[in-house]
């Protein structure tokens, strides 16, 4: 039984096992998600976005609390013993992302009902994301490392999952591993990361870390822990040289590109960065590696994005560049810096994960994504285009809109003079020029002008498509309009999460003259122009790429092959097939286990006098001796047969001669046997039973198996010079007949004391002769089969 | 007496890990056989040994006389004794079953799993 634990130090306002069921709740739903379907059909949407829903509401709930400086921490105990506990912590931050997660969860539930409508693996899908759903909130909340790192990689396996989606198709199936491979290696970044910082600074929980102040920051692991830490983030938030999986992650359906793709998943890595920001942040390494990625994200996501002619891509390719600009101005760390880095994280989430409906929206009522063939739809599909153009408008930085606020504030932060600031500025403004294009001809384009020549004809499609982009769109409007409202309860709470001090956004839609403005009209007045040469823009960027040539892309590509290579090379090496490579390597290991440590601890056996044998008994032995000498060097089969069954009668005859009567008598039979079953068999394989082997092999064969004959020797010798430890013998001997009425202490270990051993040894000999029998008999339908597959591997050997 | 066993027990081993390192099957097969005896003398051993006194408990007596040969070792090997021969037994089957399909008893020539000279595996995704 897990018990609920109170913690006096941290403000507590939640209802903690409402919390945990909101917690768990997206996997309840996850598991009930495919019989819904099945009952419900596409429908089904409307009863599972009850999950996110609910979940969106109780957060709301903590709002209030938040917004006055307190926090919500609650927890389990989970292995005690290792002081692991299943335990939640939120903040602004915690709670910004959980409420985005949740709410664009809703919306995106109902948009997969609409948009998978009829597909055979609806159920399915409305699984794998309410289970995303599960994990990435999970994420966001996690106290704990453990979990923390728990939430990390199931949001990996999830966006897998989601990504391969239409696994009948080889690029789902590629992008997919692809995602996986590049976030997994991450994951083992991040828990190597997580394990530098707790031994570290001896915390395992973020709450009692953030309360740490300077420790990490000060211990000599610092740069170790960063550096680890940035593999997790940089490749889960798609930073240069790692974006690549993000855009080819768009093989994904549509749904999964708005939710886990644009508006939460590839956040985590940002979500750490700003999580971490106060016990890592305001150091040179911070402040020069971030912004530097950052800002080579932004730049270089951006002008792929003008190459782009799918919907998607452009988006995707906007998102990488989104993700590089808040890396680069957490990075910065200044207060205006950090407060920019939330407007625009806040306003990133509702407007792309609009656009991104809205494009996929287009595909599905029109069959295309491509460019050029889509424009005129306003009139077939009004609620869409409200929905794009609202968004656009907000990408693009537009006052009365959330994105022209996070657009100001950045300015803000970046018009600071210096060298290094003005760089990042210049980065920044060719950015949003260019996210400004995009925006447009993501949600302007393909609706004006007169009608395109798109595959199906365009109509409005149902409300489970247009709720989701409108309402997220209209959001971002209503957040500028109510900005007051809106930066009390999330962008200030959070802002002070990340720069761990408390601050106040206060920026409104209302223009305020200064640089700031006048670099975002300078942003609208570029924009527009992009906007309308981008044709020419486009051109340009592809015959630059077709010059580079080289990507990471390929470069993974080249990767897997080369590690396919290397397995099909080592299998080959430690797997060639050879029964006697097999055997030498096994028993120069044995070799080596039994004489190393012997000679290494210095515990070789003494030199023992000459035995005190009898000459009968040194007969015996010669015979045995006689008899392995004779096996070996048989020139026919029946030498080496009966020259088995010589050494086989001597140690039948040694048993007898040293008290064991019951092991002679079997040895006897068994060899007689043996012989006699062995002479029937050989003398039907025409074979001879001499072999040559060359000469090095015979070196290495003798070396080897006097190796271990000595091995063992002497460990035998060893074991006979220690004390004997007589007690289970003694055991037998005195309760052999008191308790089990027998008199030969042999036979009544076998079938009494050990009797269910015996029951297993006749087990063995049981399925050894069914084993015997099942051999025999296949043979008839067996040789076909056996024969046609030697002709067809005929022309290999030679 | 222990040394001159543990000598023996060293050559047994010798033996039979010179016969299984063989390429033939059927030297493999007289090799396990001894390999077999190998360990059994090898427990048998390790228990010490005694010359000539059984494990028997007198007629009408409930413990015994005098000092006897160790009776554990002796029934861990009538187990393995009967052990060692069915897997025997089924080796010998296996091996002339697959001289039979295969034509040959050389080890080298035993490919159809692991065919020599396989082409790579399909690279794709």
């Amino acid at each position: 039984m897990t018990k609920l634990l109170a913690s006096a130090r941290r403000v507590k306002t939640g209802d903690r096992p409402l919390t945990f069921f909101a917690l768990i709740l997206p996997f309840l739903a996850a598991a009930a998600a495919p019989i819904l379907t099945r009952i419900l059909k596409h429908n089904a949407a409307w009863v599972l976005a009850l999950a996110p829903l609910w979940i969106f509401s109780h957060f709301c709930g903590m709002l209030g609390a938040i917004a006055g400086g307190g926090t919500v921490s609650g927890g389990f105990d989970w292995i005690p013993s290792l002081g692991v506990r299943f335990s939640w912590y939120m903040d602004g931050l915690s709670l910004t992302f959980a409420l985005l997660i949740s709410g664009i969860g809703t919306l995106i539930v109902l948009y997969s009902g609409g948009y998978l409508k009829g597909h055979e693996h609806q159920g399915r899908f409305f699984s794998f994301i309410l289970m995303f759903m599960g994990a990435m909130q999970g994420l966001v909340v996690s106290d704990s490392f453990l979990m923390l790192f728990v939430f990390w990689e199931l949001t990996s396996i999830t966006s897998f999952l989601l990504i391969g989606f239409d696994h009948r198709r080889e690029a789902s199936r590629r992008a997919a591993l692809q995602a996986l491979v590049v976030t997994g290696l991450g994951g083992l970044s991040l828990l190597a990361a997580l394990l530098v910082v707790w031994s570290a600074t001896g915390q395992n929980e973020l709450s009692t870390l953030l309360a740490s102040g300077n420790v990490l920051r000060e211990s000599p692991f610092y740069l170790l822990a960063l550096i680890l830490l940035l593999g997790g983030a940089f490749t889960k938030s798609a930073q240069f040289p790692f974006h690549f999986w993000l855009p080819n992650a768009m093989e994904a359906p549509t749904p999964v590109s708005a939710y886990l793709h644009s508006a939460t998943m590839v956040k985590a890595g940002v979500y750490l960065l700003m999580r971490l920001n106060p016990v890592m942040g305001d150091t040179a390494p911070w402040e020069t590696i971030l912004p530097l990625f950052g800002g080579a994200t932004l730049f270089v996501g951006t002008l792929l994005a003008v190459r782009q002619t799918d919907l998607k891509l452009m988006l995707a390719y906007t998102t990488v560049g989104s993700l590089g600009l808040l890396v680069m101005l957490t990075g910065f760390g200044s207060e205006t810096a950090v407060e920019a880095a939330v407007l625009y994280l806040i306003a990133h989430s509702m407007f792309k994960g609009a656009l991104f409906m809205v494009a996929g929206l287009v595909d599905h009522e029109t069959g295309t994504r491509h460019i050029s063939s889509l424009s005129g739809l306003r009139g077939a599909m009004p609620i869409t285009f409200t929905a794009g153009l609202l968004a656009a408008l907000s990408m693009g930085g537009v006052p009365l809109f959330f994105g022209f606020l996070a657009k100001e504030e950045i300015y803000a932060a970046l018009a600071i003079g210096g060298g290094w600031a003005t760089l990042a500025l210049l980065v920044a403004l060719i950015g949003n020029v260019l996210m400004f294009a995009i925006g447009f001809t993501v949600g302007l384009k393909p609706f004006i002008g007169p009608m395109g020549n798109a595959p199906k004809k365009a109509h409005e499609g149902p409300i489970l498509l247009w709720l989701g982009p409108l309402v997220l769109a209209l959001s971002g409007f209503a957040a500028a309009l109510y900005s007051p409202l809106a930066h009390h309860l999330l962008s200030s709470p959070m802002a002070s999460a990340v720069a761990g001090q408390s601050l106040t956004v206060e920026i409104s839609t209302l223009p305020h003259i200064g640089a700031p403005l006048f670099l975002s009209a300078l942003t609208i007045v570029l924009g527009i122009e992009a906007y309308l040469t981008q044709a020419k823009l486009r051109a340009g960027m592809v015959s630059l790429l077709a010059a580079i040539g080289w990507g990471p892309d390929r470069g993974f590509d080249q990767a897997m092959r080369g590690l396919v290579r290397l397995a099909v090379r080592v299998t080959r090496i430690v797997q060639n097939g050879r029964l006697d490579f097999y055997l030498t390597v096994v028993f120069i290991a044995v070799a080596l286990a039994l004489l190393v440590p012997m000679i290494m601890f210095g515990e070789l056996p003494s030199m023992p006098s000459w035995p005190d044998l009898r000459f009968y008994e040194l007969t015996v032995m010669a015979i045995a001796v006689i008899g392995l000498g004779a096996v070996v060097y048989a020139k026919d089969r029946l030498t080496a047969i009966v020259s088995l069954g010589i050494q086989g009668f001597a140690v039948a005859l040694l048993f007898m001669l040293l008290g064991a009567p019951d092991l002679s008598f079997t040895q006897f039979m068994v060899e007689t046997l043996s012989v006699v079953i062995l002479a029937l068999v050989m003398t039907r394989l025409r074979l001879a039973v001499t072999e040559h082997r060359p000469f090095g092999q015979k070196a290495l064969d003798i070396t080897v198996s006097t190796a271990c004959g000595v091995a063992f020797a002497l460990l035998l010798l060893k074991v006979t010079q220690l004390p004997f430890d007589a007690t289970l013998s003694s055991f037998f001997e005195a309760h052999s007949k008191a308790i089990a009425h027998g008199r030969n202490i042999v036979n009544v270990i076998i079938v009494d004391f050990r009797g269910l051993d015996t029951l297993g040894e006749i087990s063995v000999v049981m399925i050894a002769g069914l084993s015997i029998l099942a051999l025999i008999r296949v043979r008839a339908k067996g040789h076909e089969k056996v024969k046609t597959t030697r002709q067809e591997q005929a022309p290999c050997e030679h | 007496m222990e040394p001159a066993f543990a000598v023996l027990v060293g050559l047994f081993f010798a033996v039979a890990i010179y016969l299984m390192l063989s390429k033939h099957v059927i030297r493999i097969l007289l090799g396990v056989a001894i390999f077999g005896n190998a360990v059994n003398l090898l427990i048998f051993t390790s228990g010490r040994v005694m010359r000539e006194v059984a494990a028997i408990i007198p007629e009408g007596a409930t413990t015994l006389a005098g000092p006897v040969a160790n009776p554990l070792p002796q029934a861990l090997i009538l187990t393995a004794i009967v052990i060692s021969f069915s897997f025997f037994a089924f080796l010998l089957v296996l091996a002339y079953r697959a001289y039979q399909e295969l034509g040959t008893d050389d080890t080298d020539g035993m490919r159809v799993a692991e065919p020599e000279g396989e082409p790579l595996p399909p690279i794709g995704y």
